[in-house]
């Protein structure tokens, strides 16, 4: 006890120089072809790419655009394709990956330059599209009355299916978004699954069914399962897509 | 130039944004909320550990009322806090809890039958009432008298924010993304709109607004180590400080978070001791015992990490190359708890430092958590000096939280702020849209005052060096321990950095995104935001709360029972004026005296005594609690019609 991880007192002799490699581009110099540039970053105890390619944009070259918020894994502001894989960038401690680190952005997205895609206007447009909110029988709420039960369990099974942080990731790792424009991602699925799942929600499953009963929806997924590999939460995305397909195809 | 009108223009896209938007798009007008980034990326999203309200469902909560959360607060509060809002806030917070319920937050609920818990470092087992199965749980946090913390596991900010942003987007409100309000447009003392640069871009835009809302959270990027997200600038206050008009409350009142992790300064949940953990010296000593008895590692935050510190100044922390630090021990709680109550905690430590919490103990040291200061506003969220500007949330010195804030109680803030404001906001932009008038000429003068700024930076100084210059002064000088000198040399050499970013150059022209440039416009403002706590901090010859001076080291109320205003009215000038605003003992509902933990000595302020023999007098009478506090400081009439009921709770009797 009270003794401090080995792994942080270990004292590298040297250490290492890390190749960081970015694809970048600007659309708004579109003359420009996209191009690959390497960076040369020393690593430190307890490097992580928010660190290095911080210090990147500080020290070197001060244009290099990148999207991070929490910088803590919570806010899903970060995920890129880190050699290879979608991952968030700000948990990736470079002592876990190889001296040269290739990245560049997640495909299926809207480019706004370099590592930063519009996650954003892609989720909004997803949760206008398929609802991701209660709908309610009644309008209007007492706020002074005692709160509506709900059963412990199905509480915490609800929490579970909503822990999705639209990091975009699964959509990035997905066969079908990358040839269908208006797939509707693992994300969207898992979301309208946390929905259904809570008794409160007056959608029936011919209500689900208008909304993702197509290509598009339940019915575009390849079950390639990329979604669930990656997804940095660990959702249980293939089981729940399942589950709705199931469901919806119980429909007609 | 794009102009975009709007009623109401929400500046900030977390939960206190969100929620004032929805508040004044269910009047019937129009919002826009503007975000730096996409709504649920807000800072609120990292809330770990839960939000006050006394619903009192708990075995550990019975009893709770509005009363016992009021007490708390103003007392976690060093009696800094307006105890009017107070009581709004306490009355309004279980209205918070149940709506975000109803429209589908799933907070954790109470379970009936036996309960494992661990208090004060023994395993316990609690017995929960059959009548209270499925209502909402609470659990335990620091300051408290009661199990009050309503949570969702230990991502109840994640689960608020994903639950109101849907609500918005169900309402239809837009959010214009990515977009950073630079200056805000006022005339003859009516705020009418804001300059934006749209952050992909690199365009300026309008918005004109019959009223506007700062919701942009706290400053704690003007610190090294803070545990705050790092669009944290503190530029919504920033920006109000600069109209010149409006003023900031309180800005040296700095909360500083007991358990940042090392050295990355990302937070562990107060729950985390809530729920049983406990805090170890290098000895393995449970240190907190020995300094305060009561409460232990559930004093208020202020308290907690004063200690933390002194005790790693008497030599007790552990070393590592990160500097000294001290244990965060939830080994006892056991794998069940830890992978399902503390799960992000559990993720972090193993993503961030590598170890299983369930077998190892966690690095911790206090880092900048939370600013109680921000916008002053009056009890409707509006600035008493900029008629049309409101402030909402963290942004906001409302004024709840006076010299330090209880865990729990600032999501709680964003959600019943919110439903105040908004509706405060819509009765303004009601009662005074026929006035509502701008002239082009006031518009043009911010645009082209912004656009002189965004093409001065050809100098040499670097911005990036500016802002890190800035955040060591305020890590090593304006911290947990201040004293005279150490803050005069940080004015000082705050003043300094302020003339050298008069000199900025920015080398990057990328159009579009310039993250250079950003700095560049940015480190002017937050040096003047942190000149505010600095100066703020030095001329407070007193402690009070979160805000310690070592040379002062009582708390003062004789002389300082007041609350700091600073306004910034050149532009030019090299320091804030500091107004000070006294806050009246004589309509105090409770009186100033000790908080129950932490220091017991103080100055008494003339007033206190009658003011205590009035209010026990009033207690000896025969009246239910609702006609004594009806005595002591009427508020209801401060609060909108429609959240002035009265709470129903699980076996109190109604009356």
């Amino acid at each position: 006890m009270n003794l401090i991880p080995a792994r942080e007192i270990a004292t590298q002799e040297t250490p290492r120089k890390l190749r960081i490699t970015v694809l970048r581009h600007n659309p708004s110099e579109p003359d420009i072809t996209p191009y690959l540039q390497t960076f040369e970053v020393e690593e430190g105890e307890g490097t992580t790419l928010f660190i290095a390619l911080n210090e990147i944009r500080e020290q070197q070259d001060a244009s290099l655009q990148f999207d991070f918020v929490c910088r803590a894994g919570v806010c899903g502001s970060c995920a890129m394709i880190i050699n290879g894989k979608p991952a968030l960038a700000c948990r990736t401690l470079t002592r876990d990956l190889p001296d040269h680190v290739q990245l560049a952005p997640l495909p299926g997205f809207e480019l706004i330059g370099d590592l930063s895609v519009n996650t954003g206007k892609w989720m909004r447009h997803m949760a206008e599209r398929v609802q991701t909110w209660l709908h309610r029988a009644e309008e209007t709420i007492s706020l002074d009355a005692l709160e509506e039960r709900q059963d412990p369990d199905l509480a915490e099974k609800i929490y579970e299916l909503e822990r999705c942080i639209e990091c975009g990731c699964c959509v990035a790792a997905c066969g079908t978004a990358q040839m269908r424009p208006d797939f509707v991602g693992a994300v969207g699925l898992l979301q309208l699954a946390r929905f259904k799942l809570d008794p409160r929600d007056t959608r029936e499953d011919a209500d689900y069914y208008q909304v993702i009963g197509d290509e598009s929806g339940v019915f575009g997924c390849m079950t390639l399962l990329g979604c669930e590999d990656v997804c940095p939460k660990e959702l249980p995305l293939a089981q729940q897509i399942a589950y709705m397909r199931r469901q919806m195809a119980l429909i007609k | 130039m794009e102009i975009v009108h709007t009623d109401a223009l929400i500046i900030g896209g977390g939960l206190a944004g969100l929620r004032t938007a929805i508040g004044v798009r269910r009047r019937g007008f129009d919002a826009i909320v503007l975000s730096l980034v996409p709504a649920k990326r807000s800072h609120s999203a990292t809330a770990q550990g839960g939000m006050q309200a006394s619903l009192g469902n708990s075995v550990k909560g019975q009893g709770d009322n509005e009363d016992v959360h009021f007490l708390d607060t103003v007392r976690g509060s060093d009696w800094g806090a307006d105890q009017e809002v107070v009581r709004m806030f306490v009355h309004t917070a279980p209205k918070a809890v149940r709506e975000l319920a109803a429209w589908g937050v799933p907070w954790n609920r109470v379970r009936a039958g036996d309960r494992h818990s661990v208090v004060d470092g023994k395993s316990v087992t609690l017995k929960e009432a059959e009548g209270t199965h499925g209502l909402i749980d609470a659990r335990n946090f620091g300051g408290t008298a009661k199990w009050r913390t309503c949570y969702v596991s230990d991502g109840t900010g994640h689960s608020l924010l994903y639950t109101m942003s849907n609500q918005a987007i169900a309402e239809q409100i837009p959010v214009h993304e990515r977009m950073e309000a630079l200056s805000l447009i006022h005339e003859d003392g009516r705020c009418c709109g804001a300059v934006v640069r749209n952050l992909a871009t690199g365009q300026l835009l309008v918005y004109i607004a019959k009223a506007v809302a700062i919701a942009t959270g706290g400053c704690g990027r003007l610190y090294r180590t803070t545990t705050n997200a790092v669009i944290n600038e503190g530029m919504g206050a920033a920006m109000a400080l600069e109209t010149g008009i409006a003023s900031l409350g309180n800005m040296e009142a700095v909360q500083f978070h007991p358990t940042a992790i090392v050295p990355s300064g990302i937070l562990v949940t107060e729950g985390c001791r809530g729920d049983g953990g406990l805090l170890l010296d290098v000895d393995g000593n449970r240190f907190m015992a020995e300094y305060e008895p009561e409460k232990k590692e559930l004093a208020s935050r202020d308290v907690v990490s004063r200690w933390m510190e002194h005790h790693i100044r008497n030599g007790k922390g552990v070393k590592s190359r990160f500097g000294d630090h001290l244990w965060l021990d939830i080994r006892l709680l056991g794998k069940e708890h830890i992978t399902t109550r503390l799960r992000e905690v559990n993720e972090i430590c193993h993503y961030f430092l590598g170890i299983d919490p369930v077998e190892k103990l966690i690095p911790v040291r206090p880092a900048q958590h939370y600013s109680m200061g921000g916008v002053r506003t009056d009890h409707t969220g509006q600035s008493p000096q900029l008629r049309g500007l409101f402030a909402v949330g963290e942004a906001a010195c409302w004024d709840m939280h006076g010299f330090n804030r209880l865990g729990g109680n600032s999501l709680a803030e964003t959600v019943v702020g919110g439903m105040i404001v908004g509706e405060y906001m819509a009765d303004f932009i009601e009662s005074s849209s026929a006035d509502f008038r701008f002239s082009a000429g006031v518009v043009q003068q911010a645009v082209a005052a912004q656009q002189k700024l965004l093409s001065s930076f050809t100098g040499s100084e670097n911005p990036v060096r500016i802002i890190e210059d800035m955040r060591s002064i305020m890590s090593e000088k304006v911290g947990i321990y201040r004293t005279g000198e150490a803050l005069r040399e940080a004015v000082t050499q705050l003043q300094s950095l302020l003339q050298r970013a008069k000199h900025i150059g920015v080398k990057s022209s990328a159009r579009g995104a310039n993250p250079e440039l950003v700095s560049a416009y940015r480190s002017g403002s937050m040096l003047k935001l942190a000149l505010c706590i600095a100066q703020g901090a030095l001329q407070r010859e007193e402690s009070r709360g979160a805000h310690f001076r070592a040379d002062f080291p009582m708390r003062n109320d004789r002389d300082w029972l007041c609350r700091t205003l600073a306004t910034w009215e050149d532009p030019e000038q090299m320091a804030p004026t500091l107004r000070y605003e006294p806050l009246d003992v004589m309509r105090m509902e409770l009186p100033p005296g000790w908080r129950g933990y932490g220091a017991k000595e103080r100055i008494e302020h003339p007033h206190t005594a009658q003011r205590q023999a009035e209010v026990e007098a009033a207690r000896a009478q025969d009246k239910n609690r609702y006609e004594l506090q009806r005595e002591l400081m009427p508020f209801e009439h401060l609060l909108p019609e429609s959240l002035r009921g009265k709470n129903a709770r699980f076996q109190e009797e109604p009356v």
